[in-house]
C-alpha cells in the first residue's frame, strides 16, 4: 500500500477490516505499530521525502462492505450501502477524493512484481492470469488451509495432491469456488486450469480463491437455497432484484425442495436468476444466481427430486 | 412521428451524440441516458428516480440495453457516451422490468382500488407500463403487509407496509430539505424508512416540510386530507401567503373545497419545495372563527350587529365623514397590510390619498422593514433586496445578520443550507444560536454572538478590519461607488473606536473572531448577506442597514451572482405593499409625495388634487389618538393590538377613536375596539400578486369565490366612493394595469405577461419584459454607490439592577407572526405556547428550573410564561417567540424606535424575570 501510494501521490492509506477478524485486527495493529517504530511509514518513509500513513478501520459485520462503494459509503461514517457508479472511486471516492480501492490481494502482489520483474512475475501464471494465487482450501478436505500456486494448476491436482482429497474419505460430489457467490463444479470440471479466462468460459469464477469440498452426502438443492438465503441475509437492500429477489428466491427453491410445481418454479426461478444477475447494482445481487445456476445445470435433479437428505456433506 | 429535437442540436460540437432506439442523440456532457431518452420523447419506466433528485439507481426498473455492456445498465445513473447505441425496450428488458415489478407487488398490499394514492401512484402506472399479469410468487411469501402505520404527524400518514424502499423520501429530506431526519434502517429485504431513531415522525426531528410525502411514489407518505377527501378533481396555480419567500403552490381541489396545496416546481422562489405552513397549514382559510358577513356596533361596548354591505359601507362612511367634517380632513387615516395583494393595497392607498385627502397612509411593514427601504435606497438607490434567491446557489461565503431563516424563511432557508453543504463558509451574527449554526452537516466558520443593540459596532468593527487591513476591493469603490463619500466613510470607519478591540468590550464579540470573519467576507470569493429583523427593529435599525451596504460595496460584493444585500422579508407581500406607496411620504414606486412633477402624474389620473405633504406614522397616528385629534382609521388586515410594541399604548389609543374599521379574516385583538368589520378574503379566495423578498411579482389566482360574496378590493371601493370619490374597477387585472402605468418599475406588468411567463422580479419593463434577477449589476440604480456614516449609538433601553437581562424575540417554524393563522391549525402541536429561554445561570441565580412559570416584567408591563433552560443564548440575554396572545409579548416591548423610520425596537428590551408564586 505504500508503494501504491508513492505510485499515485497520495499520503493516506486506510485499510479496511473486518471486525469479525479479531485475529487479523490485532496482528495488523502490531504490524503498524512496527511500520512507524521502523521509519515505513510516517512524515518520511525510509527516510524520504515521502509521507504516508496508514490507519486501520474496522467494519461493524457487513459482508457488503467488502464491496467497493459500500467500504467508502462505511468509511464515511453511513450505513454500508452501494452506489452506483459512475462516478468511479477512481474519481470520486472517498469523501469526494479520488481513491486507490484494492484487495489486500493485489497490493501484496506488487512487493513481488517489483522484487522480481514484471516479465519474472508473469512468467509464474498462465495466460492474462499472471503470478500467482493463494487458494483457501476449506470444506470437507483432508488438509485445508491456504497454499499460493502459480495459476494454470489444475483444479483436480489441487484438491488431490494439495488438499489430498476430502476429510471424510468419501468421494468428493462438487467444488464450490470463488466464494459464496461462486458456482459449485462438477467433477466434469476438475480438469480445467485455475484461471480467470478458463473459469469465466465455463460460468465460474475464481473470485478470491476461496474453494470449499463437498462429498457424496451434499444435499445441492439446499445449497443453492443456500447461496440466496446468504444473498438475503447480506444484502444492503438498495436495489430491488437483490433486496426481494434474494428472499424469494429462498422460498421459490424451498418449493422446489418440497416437489410443489416444479416446472413453474423452476421457469421462475430461472427468470429471478436472470433478474438478478443483469438487474441487480451490485456484484452481490449479480452473482448470487451463479451458484444457483451452477446447480441447476450440474446438479439439476437435487432440486427436481423430493428431498430425503438433509445432511450438509461438507464441515465448514 | 416523435419530435426529434436531436437532429436540431446535432450541430453543436460540445454535445455528445448517441443512438436511442434508433434515433440520433446529442445532449450535453453527463446527462443520463434517461433524460436523453426523454429528448426524443422515449420515457422510460422508472420508481427511483425524479427530477428533484439525484440519480439513485436502486428500483432497476430503468434498466436499458447498451450495445457492448455487460448486463442491464440502469438508465438514471448511466450518462452517455459518444457512440452508445441504447435498446429501451428489448424482450429481455421488457422481461427483466416485469420480474422487477413483480417482486415488488410480492410484497405489497393488493387494494388499490380502496387505496388512497388510487389514480395517483406510480408504482399501479409503472406496473401497467411494464404490463404485470401475474405475481408468480404468490403471497404468502415474507412480507412487510402487518407493518403498522405511524398516523402521529397530524398532517400525512406513514403506511410501512406501502412502502417499496425507493428511499425517495429519504434523499428528498437529505438533498431537498437537509434535516436528515429520515433514514433506512436494517438492511436487505428488512430495510425500512425511520424517521428519528425510529421514534415517529412527530417525534422525530421531522420539520413537516412535506418534501417526503411529495416524492412518495406511493400511498406510503400520503396527506391525511386526500386519505379523507380522495383525489382532487381540478386545480389552481398561486402563491402561498405566509412569509416573504413567496412559494408557488397548486391548490388541489374537489368543488370549492381544498384537498391539498402541492409546491409547484416551476414556482420561481421556491422550485417544488416548501414548508410546514405552505404545504399543510392552510385550514385557517376556511375555519369556523371566520367572519363572513359584515358587522357594526356603535360602541365597542355594544355586541356586534351583523349587516349587509351596503348597511357597513355607509355606516363606516358616514362616521369617517363626520369626524371629517367636525375634526379636519386629517383626523382620519389608515393602515394598509403586508398580508393583502399588491391590487388591494394599492386601492386603500389610493382611498386614504384620493378619498380622505390626506397621506395618512402607513403599513405594517413599518413594525418590520421600514429601515430596510430607507437603507437600501439611499445607498444603493433601491429599496428592495438584490438578488433572486437562487444567487445563494453561487455564494462561497454566507453572512447571516439578525435572521433565522430556518425557521422563519424555511423554504429559502433550505436552499441555503443546500449550498452550505457544498462547502460555502456560514458567519452568523445573532445573539442566539440559531439552527443554522449547527446542523447536520453544517457548522458555522463564525458565530458572532453579539449583545443584542450593538449591531452597528459589529458591522463597522467587520468594515473596520477590511479597511485597515487593505482588503477594500479598490476597483470596485473606484469604478461604482461614489469618491466623496467614500472618503468621508474611509476616514471614519479607520478611526481606532470601530476597531474590533475597542468595541469587543460592550459588543460581547471576542476581536479575533471579527477580524477572522471580516477576512472571509471580503476574501472567500462571493459573499453575500441575508438579514431579517433582528437588524431593522433596533433604535439603529436604519444605521445597521446603511453599515450592512456600506459593508458590501467596501467589498465589491454587490452587482452579481452569490453576493448581495438581502433581506427577509417577514411577510408575503412586504416588498409589494411597499412598493405601492404604503408609506405616508411615498407615492407607489417610492416617490415622494412633494415632488410636484411625480404628484402631478397621480393627480391627472386620479382626477384629484392630492395633498403634498406627507402624512403620519402608525406611531404618530396612534399618540395623536390619546392627546384626541386622531379619530378614525381604516386598518386592513393588521392587528395592531398584538403586534404593535407596548401594548397598553395602544389600545389606549385604539380605544379613543370614533371609528375604527378593521378588514379581516377574524376577529382580531384589534377588533376588540373596532366599530366597523368589513370581512376580509383568505389568500385562496384572492384574485391578484404578491410580491416577495426577491422583487418577485407572483400571481394569487382564486381557487374559490370570496366567501364573503365580495373582493377586498371592491370593499375599499366601494367605501371610497361612498365617501364621495368614486373608485370603480372591473377586476384586480384592471387595478395592477392602473399601477403598470404609473409605476415604472411595474411598467411591463400584466396579469396576462404573468400568466403567460410566470413570474418577473421588478423592474419589469418594456425593455426588460423578463424583470431584473440582480439589481445593481452595470450601475447603482441611484448610479454611484453611496457610502454613509454609521456612528454606532448605544440604545437608551440598556439593562438595569432593576432590569438586568435584555430580552430579544424571534420566530419558530411551524408558527406564523401573532399566530392568527397558525393558532387555527394543527401546527399547535409542535408550538402549544411561547417559551422564555433563559441561560442556566441566569435561572439558577433565581432559582428558576426549567419549565417552572416565571413573570417576565419590564418598565412597561408584566407577562408570564414558561422558562425554558437553553444554552442557546449567552448569559444576561432572554429570548421569546410571539405566536400567542396569551404570552402577549408586546406587553413588555418599549416606545424606542428606529430613529429614521420608527421601526418599533422590539428585539431589545430591559427585563426582569421572576419565578411565579
Amino acid at each position: 500500500m505504500i508503494i501504491a501510494g508513492l505510485a499515485v501521490g497520495a499520503s493516506r492509506g486506510i485499510v479496511y477490516l473486518r471486525s469479525e477478524y479479531p485475529q487479523a485486527i490485532r496482528t495488523f495493529e502490531r504490524a503498524l505499530t512496527v511500520a512507524y517504530a521502523e521509519g515505513l511509514l510516517g512524515a518520511s518513509v525510509l527516510a524520504s521525502a515521502h509521507h504516508f500513513d496508514i490507519t486501520l478501520r474496522t467494519g461493524a459485520g457487513a459482508y457488503i462492505c467488502g464491496e467497493e462503494t459500500a467500504l467508502l459509503e462505511s468509511l464515511e461514517g453511513k450505513r454500508g450501502i452501494v452506489r452506483a457508479k459512475p462516478p468511479l472511486p477512481a474519481l470520486s471516492g472517498l469523501f469526494g477524493c479520488p481513491t486507490v480501492i484494492n484487495n489486500v490481494l493485489t497490493l501484496s502482489a506488487v512487493s513481488d512484481v517489483l522484487a522480481m520483474t514484471g516479465q519474472e512475475y508473469a512468467a509464474l501464471g498462465h495466460g492474462r492470469s499472471t503470478g500467482t494465487m493463494p487458494f483457501q482450501l476449506g470444506g470437507n478436505i483432508a488438509r485445508g488451509g491456504l497454499v499460493e500456486v502459480p495459476f494454470g494448476m489444475s483444479l483436480r491436482t489441487l484438491l488431490d495432491d494439495v488438499g489430498g482429497g476430502t476429510l471424510s474419505g468419501r468421494p468428493m460430489h462438487a467444488v464450490q469456488i470463488g466464494g459464496p457467490l461462486g458456482a459449485y463444479l462438477p467433477s466434469s470440471q476438475w480438469d480445467i486450469p485455475l484461471t480467470y479466462e478458463h473459469l469465466a468460459e465455463i460460468g465460474a469464477m475464481l473470485g478470491h480463491g476461496g474453494i470449499v469440498v463437498f462429498d457424496d452426502t451434499v444435499d445441492m438443492a439446499e445449497q443453492a437455497q443456500f447461496a440466496m438465503a446468504f444473498c438475503a441475509h447480506e444484502s444492503c437492500g438498495k436495489c430491488t432484484p437483490c433486496r426481494i429477489g434474494s428472499t424469494r428466491g429462498v422460498e421459490v427453491i424451498g418449493r422446489l425442495r418440497r416437489g410443489e410445481a416444479p416446472r413453474a418454479h423452476w421457469d421462475l426461478l430461472e427468470e429471478l436468476c436472470e433478474t438478478m444477475e443483469l438487474g441487480s447494482l451490485c456484484a452481490m445481487g449479480g452473482l448470487t444466481p451463479m451458484p444457483v445456476r451452477s446447480v441447476m445445470k450440474h446438479f439439476p435433479s437435487a432440486l427436481l427430486t423430493s428431498p430425503s437428505r438433509t445432511t450438509t456433506g461438507a464441515k465448514q | 412521428m416523435i419530435d426529434r429535437p436531436a437532429d436540431r442540436q446535432a450541430a453543436d460540437p460540445g454535445l455528445v451524440h448517441l443512438t436511442i432506439d434508433g434515433m440520433a442523440v446529442a445532449v450535453p456532457p453527463g446527462t443520463s441516458v434517461m433524460q436523453a431518452a426523454r429528448t426524443v420523447g422515449v420515457n422510460i419506466a422508472t420508481l427511483c428516480a425524479t427530477d428533484s433528485l439525484k440519480a439513485f439507481g436502486s428500483c432497476r426498473l430503468c434498466v436499458v440495453d447498451i450495445a457492448g455492456r455487460r448486463g442491464l445498465p440502469a438508465s438514471c445513473t448511466t450518462p452517455v457516451e459518444a457512440g452508445m447505441t441504447v435498446r429501451t425496450q428489448t424482450p429481455q428488458v421488457a422481461r427483466v422490468r416485469r420480474n422487477v415489478m413483480e417482486l415488488y407487488i410480492s410484497d405489497h398490499p393488493l387494494d388499490c382500488l380502496t387505496c388512497a394514492a388510487n389514480g395517483d401512484c406510480e408504482l399501479q402506472d409503472m406496473a401497467g407500463a411494464v404490463g404485470l399479469r401475474e405475481v408468480r410468487y404468490g403471497y404468502d411469501g415474507s412480507n412487510h403487509l402487518v407493518a403498522t402505520k405511524d398516523e402521529s404527524n397530524p398532517y400525512f400518514t406513514f403506511d410501512p407496509a406501502k412502502c417499496i424502499v425507493c428511499s425517495r423520501c429519504v434523499r428528498a429530506c437529505d438533498e431537498i430539505q437537509g434535516t436528515f431526519a429520515l433514514s433506512i434502517t436494517d438492511r436487505g429485504f428488512a430495510s425500512k424508512v425511520s424517521a428519528g431513531m425510529d421514534e415517529g415522525f412527530l417525534a422525530s426531528e421531522c420539520v413537516s416540510c412535506g418534501a417526503c410525502v411529495q416524492a412518495c411514489p406511493t400511498a406510503t407518505l400520503i396527506e391525511k386530507t386526500v386519505i379523507d377527501a380522495g383525489q382532487p378533481d381540478r386545480s389552481v396555480h398561486t402563491t402561498c401567503a405566509y412569509c416573504g419567500v413567496g412559494c408557488s403552490f397548486e391548490a388541489q381541489l374537489k368543488g370549492n373545497d381544498v384537498v391539498r396545496m402541492v409546491p409547484d416546481s416551476a414556482g420561481g422562489a421556491n422550485e417544488g419545495h416548501s414548508c410546514v405552513k405552505g404545504r399543510f397549514a392552510w385550514g385557517y382559510a376556511t375555519h369556523s372563527d371566520r367572519v363572513l358577513a359584515p358587522m357594526i356596533r356603535e360602541d365597542i361596548a355594544d355586541p356586534w350587529r351583523e349587516v349587509g354591505w351596503s348597511e357597513a359601507i355607509a355606516f363606516a362612511a358616514g362616521r369617517f365623514s363626520s369626524i371629517q367634517r367636525r375634526h379636519g380632513r386629517d383626523a382620519i387615516g389608515g393602515v394598509s397590510s403586508s398580508r393583502c395583494t399588491n391590487e388591494e393595497v394599492y386601492v386603500v392607498q389610493k382611498m386614504i390619498r384620493a378619498a380622505f385627502q390626506n397621506n395618512n397612509i402607513d403599513t405594517c411593514a413599518r413594525v418590520c422593514h421600514s429601515p430596510t427601504g430607507y437603507g437600501l435606497k439611499q445607498t444603493f438607490g433601491t429599496a428592495a433586496g438584490t438578488q433572486d434567491f437562487k444567487s445563494v446557489e453561487h455564494a462561497d461565503v454566507i453572512m447571516v445578520i439578525g435572521a433565522n431563516p430556518t425557521d422563519a424563511h424555511p423554504v429559502f432557508g433550505a436552499r441555503m443550507k443546500q449550498r452550505l453543504r457544498q462547502g460555502a463558509k456560514l458567519i452568523v451574527l445573532d445573539p442566539r444560536r440559531i439552527d443554522l449554526v449547527r446542523s447536520p452537516h453544517i457548522s458555522a466558520a463564525h458565530h458572532l454572538q453579539l449583545r443584542p443593540g450593538t449591531n452597528v459596532a459589529v458591522i463597522n468593527a467587520l468594515a473596520h478590519v477590511i479597511v485597515t487591513e487593505q482588503l477594500v476591493n479598490e476597483a470596485f469603490v473606484s469604478e461604482r461607488c461614489d469618491a466623496r463619500s467614500f472618503a468621508q466613510w474611509k476616514s471614519f470607519i479607520a478611526e481606532p473606536a470601530q476597531s474590533p478591540e475597542a468595541t469587543e468590550v460592550f459588543t460581547g464579540v471576542p476581536a479575533q473572531q471579527v477580524r477572522e470573519a471580516a477576512r472571509l467576507y471580503a476574501t472567500g470569493g462571493n459573499a453575500a448577506i441575508y438579514y431579517g429583523l433582528g437588524v431593522t427593529e433596533h433604535s439603529q435599525g436604519s444605521t445597521m442597514v446603511l453599515g450592512i451596504a456600506n459593508l458590501a460595496m467596501v467589498a465589491g460584493q454587490i452587482g452579481r451572482d452569490g453576493t448581495g444585500v438581502n433581506p427577509l422579508r417577514g411577510q408575503n407581500n412586504v416588498q409589494g405593499s411597499c412598493d405601492m406607496g404604503s408609506f405616508p411620504h411615498e407615492l407607489p414606486g417610492y416617490r415622494h409625495i412633494s415632488d410636484d412633477t411625480t404628484r402631478a402624474t397621480f393627480e391627472q389620473a386620479w382626477n384629484v388634487p392630492l395633498d403634498p405633504e406627507p402624512g403620519m406614522r402608525i406611531p404618530n397616528m396612534l399618540a395623536s389618538a390619546i392627546s384626541g385629534q386622531f379619530r378614525g382609521m381604516f386598518i386592513q388586515g393588521e392587528d395592531l393590538a398584538q403586534s404593535d410594541p407596548n401594548t397598553l399604548h395602544v389600545t389606549a389609543a385604539l380605544s379613543a377613536m370614533e371609528c375604527v374599521v378593521v378588514q379581516d379574516l377574524f376577529l382580531n385583538e384589534t377588533a376588540k375596539y373596532a366599530h366597523v368589520f368589513l370581512p376580509g378574503t383568505a389568500f385562496l379566495e384572492k384574485d391578484g400578486t404578491f410580491t416577495n423578498a426577491e422583487r418577485r411579482i407572483n400571481r394569487v389566482r382564486p381557487a374559490m369565490p370570496p366567501r364573503t360574496g365580495l373582493p377586498e378590493w371592491e370593499a375599499v371601493c366601494q367605501l371610497a366612493t361612498a365617501m364621495g370619490y368614486p373608485m370603480h374597477y372591473v377586476s384586480a387585472s384592471h387595478i395592477m394595469d392602473e399601477i403598470a402605468s404609473l409605476t415604472p418599475s411595474f411598467a411591463g406588468v400584466s396579469f396576462a405577461h404573468l400568466d403567460r411567463v410566470g413570474s418577473v422580479q421588478w423592474p419589469c419593463t418594456e425593455e426588460r419584459p423578463a424583470g431584473t434577477r440582480i439589481m445593481h449589476e452595470l450601475e447603482f440604480v441611484r448610479g454611484r454607490g453611496r457610502f454613509l456614516i454609521t456612528q454606532y449609538v448605544p440604545t437608551d433601553e440598556r439593562s438595569t439592577r432593576k432590569f438586568p437581562l435584555l430580552l430579544t424575540t424571534g420566530r419558530i417554524l411551524s408558527q406564523y407572526n401573532v399566530g392568527t393563522e397558525t393558532r387555527r391549525t394543527a401546527n399547535t402541536v409542535w408550538h402549544p405556547e411561547d417559551m422564555l429561554e433563559i441561560h442556566a445561570h441566569d435561572a439558577e441565580v433565581r432559582g428558576i428550573a426549567d419549565g417552572d412559570a416565571v413573570l417576565l416584567s419590564s418598565r412597561k408591563g408584566t407577562i408570564t410564561l414558561h422558562a425554558h433552560v437553553s444554552d442557546r443564548l449567552p448569559e444576561g440575554v432572554v429570548y421569546t417567540t410571539f405566536h400567542h396572545p396569551e404570552a402577549a409579548a408586546n406587553v413588555v416591548t418599549t416606545e424606542y424606535s428606529d430613529w429614521a423610520t420608527n421601526c418599533p425596537e422590539y428585539k431589545v428590551t430591559a427585563v426582569e424575570v421572576r419565578p411565579f408564586d
